[in-house]
Parts: structure tokens; sequence; C-alpha cells
């Protein structure tokens, strides 16, 4: 099947997401769309699914014009799409799930769901997926939670399969597994849409990259293409991918955590047993799949969590059971994953933002009230400073872009002297320019004497910024391992592998580097 | 820094081992209070239940029990299973959910016994109790339904109360008008739906908080029927609030069978369509395609509407049917219990249908029972009033809140409602 998009352009209000894109999808492709987050993508997508009506433009299937008032019209052209955010209800088996809007029904509208498990087994042989039909699919890990998503689209018999950053949630494994299941569907004959940006994946899968930027296609690309032309091309200027950054001069060791772990309300061990150091004046970063106890660890040292044992020290002294209040005021700095949610107060002024951890201090507390001020000329010289793209400081936090958002959060962090830096995600959805720059400032900071910890589901940023490298799995240290080591080693070690084995098995395959 | 230098000592592995006490502390204090009033407090003689009455066709014999020696049993039994969930929490297990069950169940035996030992005529007709149970849970479980429906679908349904009573009146005055029964049935029906239309358009078309436009519609129904009762219906309540009873149909042979024979076989044409409403929403919700797609709604309505599910046609749908159960479950009130329409009649019965709907964990037959619980508790108070008991009046009424709030509290574990309950759907 061939699918054409003709000049689709998409606005929302007076932002435009999508400008005049054309696209052809041929048969039996792999077509990467490659950039950004924020470049307008996924709303591409979601105008060939049916879920956005184009503002203009048409979508050609077979040379065709055809127009999807809703997901039901593209499924029946043969469009099946797997989403970022997976659309399975937690609650329903995997049959169920699959048969959701294409139920087999017996009589009076009862439902077949015997009939469904066959079709479910039938595909799931047929690609190697080892998917029970009867599983929920909350209990399922995610890696095959995606393969329900794609048997959905293959009962539905699509022809054209869009991949929407499917490689987001995945260990390097997994995303392995990912790549061959592709290369199997394109055997078949069918098109995929991989949309990333990955630029290794998108390079080793692709047969043909387009790459859009700011809502427009600014290029093709061959994948044989180089990273940095593909890099620039995405972000529109030249990029320097490596970060230029002495070699860490590690100091006393004055962080230790012992034994640490932390259980969930249901008495699992999200965290268990974990020891680790890190001295002044370096960078330690935590790596690890998403979900494997980075959110809970990090939490835990900031007193966020219940039902935490061990210990953890900061200069000799014990953080755990003490405040989160407590926790800061001994010099410990905190940029949590999320930044929209519990990084910024969305509804509250920059100026405001940049104060949260001090606003009881002076100069911006004057007994029972606060300086004006001091808030305003403190804002004033930090959005300076770290550049924050604001109309002034008194917009409210959620307006600015994520880029911008993440710098305020970092200012307000870096705005006292630290004892010890967490950062959980420190680029997650953020632009490439302002990557370089949160980077070179977390660096900065190590070259102060800062001991640092830096939590990343992305390599890349695990292998950049890193001098030792903690791998989690499941809320056990694999092991720690330094900041040169390949992502071969890395990644056994992120499905579970610990370090000395890995370490050995990667030094007897020698596998190419992705 | 300089307020923590000492090292403050880590807490230890055992304090820190999630366990939840709450069962056990919970049992440990019932138990004891059943060995302290039910035992020790025991009154010295024999409790009869009556089984049947001496003219029916089927007479099975009384049941005499001892009330000291069920006390103490039933006591000490209970002390043993709180001991029992003790001991599993302590060794970090779950505890059973039969030790609840028949915890709960012992409790039940336990109780009845003392209270009706300490009546004046310590004597209590035990199909009567049972069947009076059921029906006065009928307008609960069609309002509990009524609920299941449209929060499974993800529409909060606090609207219940009006629902009913709207139903209720539009049955007592149809009824009244055309001199049918089931003109009235009808009209209980249609009214139910009006009250979930407006629920409906607000909540699904205009995003409006549900909860809000829930109890605005409550208390709209209450003034509007309030006023039109005390402007209408007194004036001339032969014409307007005098409707003709709906008639009790017996099935032959299975009527006569004791106990369960009057409770299944021995009732109105409402009390048969909540059994068939039960059953049907049931089989329905989680084993046909509307049922699938309803509870996906539910869930994760972006889900669906990515399979192509038209998610706010189906939560409108479901909410208007949820009207129509609502309202049969009204006319309960005018053309069952009573005959006629009084103000504010139904006195909270759509709230507790909604605590019944959540003890029953949004499923249809748990909402039935936990319906049918809360029917005993009432019909239990009514009982007791009349045999003479010593526990005072006033806290024998009380008996079916204090109950549900119990049961809400999440007394047998914590329920899971539906993910997506009460959010609207806005697409894109």
């Amino acid at each position: 099947m061939k699918l054409e998009l003709i000049g689709i352009t998409k606005r929302f209000g007076s932002l435009v997401a999508n400008d005049h894109i054309d696209l052809v999808v041929e048969p039996g492709q792999v077509h990467s769309l490659l950039g950004e987050n924020g470049a307008g993508k996924s709303t591409l997508m979601n105008v060939l699914y049916g879920l956005y009506d184009p503002t203009e433009g048409e979508i050609l299937v077979n040379d065709k014009p055809v127009t999807f008032k809703g997901p039901g019209d593209a499924m029946a052209a043969g469009i099946g799409m797997v989403h970022q955010h997976f659309m399975l209800v937690p609650v329903f088996t995997v049959a169920e799930n699959v048969a959701l809007g294409n139920e087999a029904t017996k009589a009076g509208g009862m439902l077949d769901l015997q009939e469904t498990r066959t079709r479910i087994r039938r595909i799931s042989d047929q690609y190697g997926f080892d998917v029970d039909p009867d599983a929920v699919v909350e209990d399922l890990p995610v890696g095959v939670q995606q393969r329900v998503e794609i048997i959905k689209a293959l009962v539905r018999d699509a022809e054209v399969l869009i991949l929407d950053e499917p490689t987001a949630v995945l260990t390097p494994k997994e995303t392995d597994e990912l790549l061959g299941i592709m290369a199997q569907l394109k055997a078949d004959g069918k098109s995929i849409v991989f949309i990333s940006h990955k630029l290794r994946e998108v390079k080793a899968v692709s047969d043909v990259i387009t790459v859009v930027r700011r809502g427009k296609v600014v290029g093709t690309a061959d994948p044989s293409a180089p990273t940095t032309e593909l890099a620039s091309l995405m972000v529109g200027r030249s990029v320097s991918l490596t970060l230029d950054k002495k070699p860490a001069t590690p100091g006393e060791v004055t962080f230790r955590v012992q034994d640490l772990t932390v259980q969930a309300a249901n008495g699992q061990h999200v965290v268990d047993g974990l020891s680790f150091e890190v001295a002044e004046g370096e960078i330690l970063a935590i790596a690890g799949v998403q979900g494997n106890g980075q959110t809970e660890l990090t939490e835990a040292i900031m007193g966020l969590q219940d039902h935490v044992t061990g210990s953890i020290t900061l200069n000799g002294n014990q953080l755990l059971g003490r405040s989160v209040k407590e926790v800061i005021r001994a010099g410990v700095g905190f940029v949590p994953e999320d930044r929209s949610v519990e990084g910024l107060v969305g509804t509250f002024s920059v100026a405001e933002n940049l104060i949260l951890n001090r606003y009881d201090d002076a100069p911006f507390a004057k007994g029972l009230s606060m300086s004006q001020s001091a808030m305003e000329q403190n804002a004033q010289e930090k959005i300076a400073e770290y550049d924050v793209r604001t109309q002034s400081a008194q917009s409210a936090a959620g307006t600015l872009s994520g880029g911008n958002q993440q710098k305020v959060v970092m200012a307000r962090e870096f705005s006292r002297p630290l004892k010890l830096f967490i950062a959980s995600q420190p680029t997650r959805g953020v632009d490439v320019g302002s990557i370089e720059f949160l980077h070179r400032r977390i660096v900065a900071e190590r070259d102060g004497g800062t001991p640092v910890i830096i939590v990343s589901t992305e390599l890349d940023e695990v292998l950049e910024l890193a001098d030792r490298i903690a791998v989690l799995y499941r809320g056990h240290l694999m092991g720690i391992v330094p900041g040169t080591v390949s992502r071969d080693v890395l990644g056994l070690m992120m499905a579970g592998m610990p370090a000395d084995e890995a370490l050995a098995q990667a030094h007897d395959v020698q596998g190419g580097d992705l | 820094m300089s307020t923590a230098t000492t090292s403050a000592p880590a807490r230890s592995a055992s304090d820190a081992t999630v366990r939840s006490w709450k069962n056990p502390i919970i049992l440990s204090v019932v138990a004891l209070f059943a060995l302290l009033v039910f035992a020790i407090g025991a009154p010295g003689n024999d409790v009869t239940f009556r089984l049947s009455e001496e003219n029916d066709p089927i007479v099975l014999p009384s049941i005499v029990v001892s009330a000291p020696v069920i006390g103490w049993v039933a006591a000490l039994a209970m002390i043993a299973l709180a001991a029992l969930a003790i001991l599993r929490t302590r060794s970090g297990r779950k505890i059973p959910v039969w030790v609840l069950a028949v915890f709960a169940v012992l409790f039940l035996i336990a109780f009845l016994t003392w209270v009706v030992g300490s009546a004046r005529t310590p004597n209590v007709a035990l199909y009567g109790l049972l069947a009076g149970s059921v029906t006065l849970a009928v307008p609960l479980i069609f309002g509990s339904l009524s609920g299941v429906l449209c929060e499974r679908s993800g529409v909060v349904n606090i609207a219940i109360e009006g629902q009913l009573l709207f139903g209720a009146f539009a049955a007592a005055v149809a009824a009244s008008l055309s001199g049918s029964a089931f003109v009235g049935l009808l009209a209980a029906a249609v009214a139910g739906v009006l009250v979930s239309l407006v629920l409906a358009v607000f909540s699904i078309r205009y995003v409006v908080n549900q909860v809000i436009v829930g109890v605005v519609l409550n208390v709209l129904v209450s003034g509007l029927t309030g006023f039109l009762f005390s402007a209408v219906l007194s004036e001339d309540s032969e014409r307007w609030n005098s409707p003709p009873r709906l008639p009790v149909i017996e099935i032959p042979l299975l009527a006569d069978i004791p106990v369960i024979g009057p409770i299944l076989f021995q009732q109105t044409i409402v009390g048969y369509l909540m059994y068939i409403a039960v059953a049907v929403v049931y089989v329905a919700l989680y084993h046909s395609r509307w049922g699938l797609r309803t509870r996906a709604v539910g869930e994760h309505p972006k889900a669906a509407d990515t399979l192509g599910v038209n998610v706010n046609r189906m939560r409108f749908m479901n909410v208007l049917l949820a009207g129509v159960v609502a309202g049969i479950g009204g006319s309960f009130f005018t053309l069952v219990a009573v005959s006629g329409f009084g103000r504010d009649m139904t006195a909270g019965q759509g709230y507790i249908a909604l605590a019944a709907l959540i003890f029953g964990r949004w499923n249809p037959i748990g909402a039935f029972f936990a319906a049918l619980l809360f029917g005993f508790a009432t019909n239990l108070s009514n009982v007791l009033s009349l045999l003479g008991t010593p526990v005072p009046d006033q806290f024998l009424r009380m008996l079916p809140y204090v109950v549900t709030v119990f049961a809400v509290a999440g007394l047998v574990g914590r329920s899971r409602a539906p993910g997506a309950s009460g959010i609207p759907y806005i697409k894109g």
C-alpha cells in the first residue's frame, strides 16, 4: 500500500504544528521521521491516523484521496499506529484489548473472545511474539505491551504501521528485538513509519529519512549520512554532539549510601540493598530503563519516600529520616524528573519559581512579608545568566518551552552553594541547543567540587556526562563501571547482567557499536 | 548543616516493613466487644427464629437456640479468628478473605441472637426479616445499578437520589391520572431519563464538574417535586396523588417454598425487574461488545477512541440507560412501598445506593449484595424496634448508616474505581 501526504497543515489557534508537510511512504519501506521533541512529528501522525482533522492538505492511499473522520476510518484504510504512550486498557486482558473496537461476536452482541485468542496466537506465532492472550496488560513488561499494540494493528490487517517513539521505553535488548520485528514486518511487505529523535536507531533501520523541524520538512537524508549531518539538519544549526569536559579530579568522598532499601506500599522492594559513594568533583550517572527504582532512589535521598531503610550520609551526617526541608538545608540540590509536575509551579511566575527553595530566607523574606524587589532582581540576574527565553520575569512558568522551564529549575537549584547535586532526567524533552547549555552547567558544578548524581534513561546522556556509571535493574545495583565503558556493556547491565559478567561477555564478542 | 551534626540512627528494618495492621486491630476490637456484650452480657433465655407461619403450605420447624451458648461460641470463635489475623499479619502474610467472611457471619449471628434474646419477646420471624430486607433493598439495587452503568463508562453519578425521587414523583402522578400502575412505571423510567439527560448534557457535552452537576440535580429535583407536591398534589390528592399499587405476582408452587419463596417468587413486577436487571447488566458488562466498550471508555477513553469507539456517545447512551434503571427504582416508592408521593420520600436512599456501588466494587453482583446488606440493616432496625429491645431506637436507626460508613471505609480492602471515572473526555 502506498501512502502519500500532500501539503498537510495543522494549526492549533495561532500555533502552526504542521506546515505544508509532504511525505510519501512506499510499500515495504521503513520511512523514518526524524525531529526534535515538539517538531510536529506526533501531530502529523495523529492527523494521518484520523485523531486530528488537518487544517489543509490531503491524504492519498494508493493514489486515491481519502478523508479520515476518526481512527476507525484510518484503520479501515489499513493504517495502524503504536502510540508513544500505549493505548492499552491496563485492567483488560490482552485478548480484550485486541478485541476492543473490532470485536468478534456471537449472537446478541456477546463477545467471542475465543476467536480473538486464536487470531492473537496466530500472529504471535508468526512473528515469535510469545504473548499470552489471557494475561492482564498491566502485569506485562513494557516490551510485551508494545507487542500487544503491534498485534492490535496486525489483527486489523494494517498495511502501514506507524511507530511513535517506540524505543523510548525499551531496554537496549528490547530495542534490538523491536528492530528485528520491524525487519520481519518489512519483509512481509508492510510499510513502517518510524518516528524517533534517536539518530543511531534511525540510521540503523531506515530506508528513507525525512527530517522535520518546527513543523516543516527540512529535508530528506540517506541512512548512510553522517550523524552530525543529520543532527544539524534536525536542529537547524551545527551542533557539537560531544561535550568537551576535562577529566574529573575526584576529591574526598562526602556522599555515601549504604544498604538502601525502599519498599513500595505493596511491600515490593523497589530499591534493594543499594550501596555507592560519590566523591567531590565527580559525576556518578545512574543508568537504567525507566521504572527500575531510579525515581524511588532519588526521592529516598530527598526524604520523599516512606519505608526506607539503610543509611544515607552527606559529610558524615545522616539524611535518612529527615524532612525534605532539612535535606535541602543540608545543601542538596535536586532537579526532579518531571519538571511540570514536581519541578515548577506552572501557574506561578518565573520569578516566584526561582526562589521556591529560598523563599523564607533573606533577602526574599522580610518578617512576614516578601520582598518583591529582591525577587525581581534575582529573577533578572538568573534569566540573563541562564538565557531563559521568557517574555518577562512575571510570566507564568507553565507558558515557557520545555528547555526554558528546565533552565529555570536548574537556575534555582544552582542558586545556592551545594554539597550534593542530583538531577533526574535533566534534559528530557529539551531541545538540543539547551541540552548543550545544561550539560555544560552540570559539568561546571562538578568542576567547582560538588558531588553530582545524574539519573538518566538516555544512554547518550549517561555516556556524555558520567565519570562513573551505576546501573540499576529492578532496584538492584548491577555494578558501577567507568564512564568510558561501551554501550554494549551498559546494554547488558540494563537488561539485568552484573557488571563483571557484562564486561567479560562484551570483551568476548566485541560487537559493533550500533 | 550545623543543625544536623549528630548522625541520627537509621531506622531499623522492622519499622519500615510495610504491613497493614488495620484489619487485625478492627477484628480484635470487635471480637472483644462480642465477648463482653454477646457472651458475658448474654440474656439467659432461649431465642426463637421462625422460618414459616403456621398456615403456610409448607411448615418448617422454628430454630430455637440458647443465647449464652451462641454468644460464647461465637465470641470465642471470633477471638480465634482475630488471633489468626494477628499471626498472619505479623509474619507478613495476607489475611485470607474467608477469615473476614466467617468473622462477619459469626458477628451477625451473635448480634441477632443477643439483640432478639434481650427483647421483650425473644421470638422473631427470620423469613420476614429476610424478605423485608430484599424489599427495602429494591430501590437501592436499582440505584446502584444506575451508578454502575454511569461510572463504568466514566461518568460519576451523584444524581441517583434525584433520579429515584423524580421517578417516584412521575410514577405517582402518571399512575394517578391514568389509573394504571403500569403507565406509572413507564413514566418513572422517562423521568429518570430526563434527569440523566441533564447530567449527560452538562457533564459530557459541556464538561462541567460531574459531582457538582449531580448534587445540583438532586437539589433541583427535591425543590421541584417539593413545590409541585404542595402546590398541586396536596390540593387535590384524589386526582393527582392516589396511584394504584402494582399487583404482587405470585409464581405458583415456587412461591410456597419456605424462606426463599417470598423473596424470589412473590414480588411485584418491579421486584422481578430488579433480578433481571442485575443479571442482564452483569452478563452484558463482562461478556458483550457493549460491555467491553463501556468498560474501556471508563478505564482508558483515549485507547477506546484510537480504536474507533465513539467515547462520548458511548457515555451519553450509558447515562441515559442509567436513568431508565434508576427511574424504575424510584417507582418502587410510590407504586409498591406506599401508595402516594411524599416530599423528599427517597430520604437519601440514592446516596446509600452510591455507597453500595463502591462497597460492591463497581460490579453489578457486588452492588446487589451490598445493597442487600444495607436493606437488611434497615429492616433489622425496624423489626427490633417492634420487638422492644434494650438498645435505644435511635441507635438502631443509625445502624444502616454505620454499616455504610464501615463498608465504604474499606473494611474489606480497597476497591478500585474505573480509571477514568469522573474525568471528562476531550478529544485531541
